[in-house]
């Protein structure tokens, strides 16, 4: 898994981003404090997930706002504080773009989510804590994911 | 005290686990930033995987043949979190998820179909992009947001006994 490829770490200018050990170990922590979050939130129940969209609980605007102002703090601050990333290369910066794609694709992923409860994340992590259930709703967003790849290269 | 005990209605399984599991979502986003400078999305490592197997263009383009390895580790990661919580912090109990096969299939689909053509999920778009103050990003999540309560409204007024609860 690592070292994928010799090219230098800029993602952004092209060239796999090298996964060395101290890099895969990182990504590997990050990855699994994401995922410890999203198990002690319950998120990865999908009942609790559907009982705030039914406006029974509403755990997850805590659980969002938790996220959204670390995050915010982060994405703000270290690239004031620091030249480069611990590991080095550079800051990424990911824009989003506002179009009919983004509209119609939040509109149906909404419409997938309120029907199961699931979303990616919590789709993978409820692995972890043996919920094969989800097993189904990962084969529904991988073939999800293909049935767009395959549409948006035809166009 | 009146306005709290009022607020804890909203909260009916209590609110700290929220907030906790919350504050680690954010940290694990970002400890990513900090050591590597990547931006942790999940919605993306559906694509990028597919395009270790399809040759399609859409699957090969470089910002998924670049982040791919990284996202798989970093969905290995959350496996590997939600396990220590499972181990050490919970009942160790089977979880079951209590709804029908098609429903996780179909919900699932359009999920993975929408979260990409979208471009950004509830972490992509919901911690990520409003955590960097993207527009685009509170848009999607205000419509996201929006069709996934009235879809789960109506569910539960049509399917009562097909979901959990």
């Amino acid at each position: 898994m690592n070292d994928v490829s010799s090219s230098p770490a800029t993602p952004a200018q092209g060239g796999a981003y090298r996964l060395d050990l101290p890099r895969f170990l990182a990504v590997l922590l990050g990855g699994a404090l994401f995922g410890f979050g999203l198990a002690a939130s319950t998120m990865i129940q999908p009942q609790v997930v559907l009982s705030f969209l039914r406006w029974q609980d509403f755990g997850l605007v805590l659980v969002m706002g938790g996220g959204v102002v670390l995050t915010a703090l982060a994405y703000a601050l270290l690239p004031r504080w620091r030249q480069a990333p611990l590991l080095g290369g550079n800051f990424e910066r990911h824009a989003s773009a506002w179009n009919r794609d983004t509209v119609i694709g939040s509109a149906l992923f909404g419409i997938g989510w309120g029907l199961c409860g699931v979303c990616p994340g919590p789709a993978i992590a409820g692995l972890g804590a043996g919920s094969w259930d989800l097993l189904w709703a990962l084969a529904g967003i991988f073939a999800g994911a293909w049935w767009q790849g395959r549409q948006a290269s035809t166009n | 005290m009146g306005t709290l005990a009022a607020m804890m209605q909203w909260f009916p399984t209590g609110w700290a686990h929220y907030l906790v599991g919350g504050v680690f979502i954010g940290l694990g986003v970002a400890w990513l930033f900090l050591a590597t400078g990547r931006v942790g999305g999940m919605s993306s490592v559906f694509s990028s995987t597919w395009s270790f197997v399809s040759q399609r263009s859409a699957f090969q383009q470089p910002r998924y043949l670049n982040s791919r390895a990284w996202r798989l580790v970093y969905a290995l990661g959350l496996i590997l979190g939600a396990a220590v919580w499972w181990l050490f912090f919970s009942p160790r109990q089977p979880m079951h998820t209590g709804l029908p096969v098609w429903q996780l299939l179909l919900g699932g689909l359009l999920v993975g179909y929408g979260a990409r053509r979208g471009n950004g999920c509830t972490s992509g778009h919901g911690i990520c992009g409003m955590g960097s103050f993207q527009l685009p990003s509170v848009g999607a999540v205000l419509v996201f947001m929006a069709t996934a309560f009235a879809t789960a409204q109506l569910v539960a007024a049509w399917l009562p006994a097909g979901v959990a609860r």
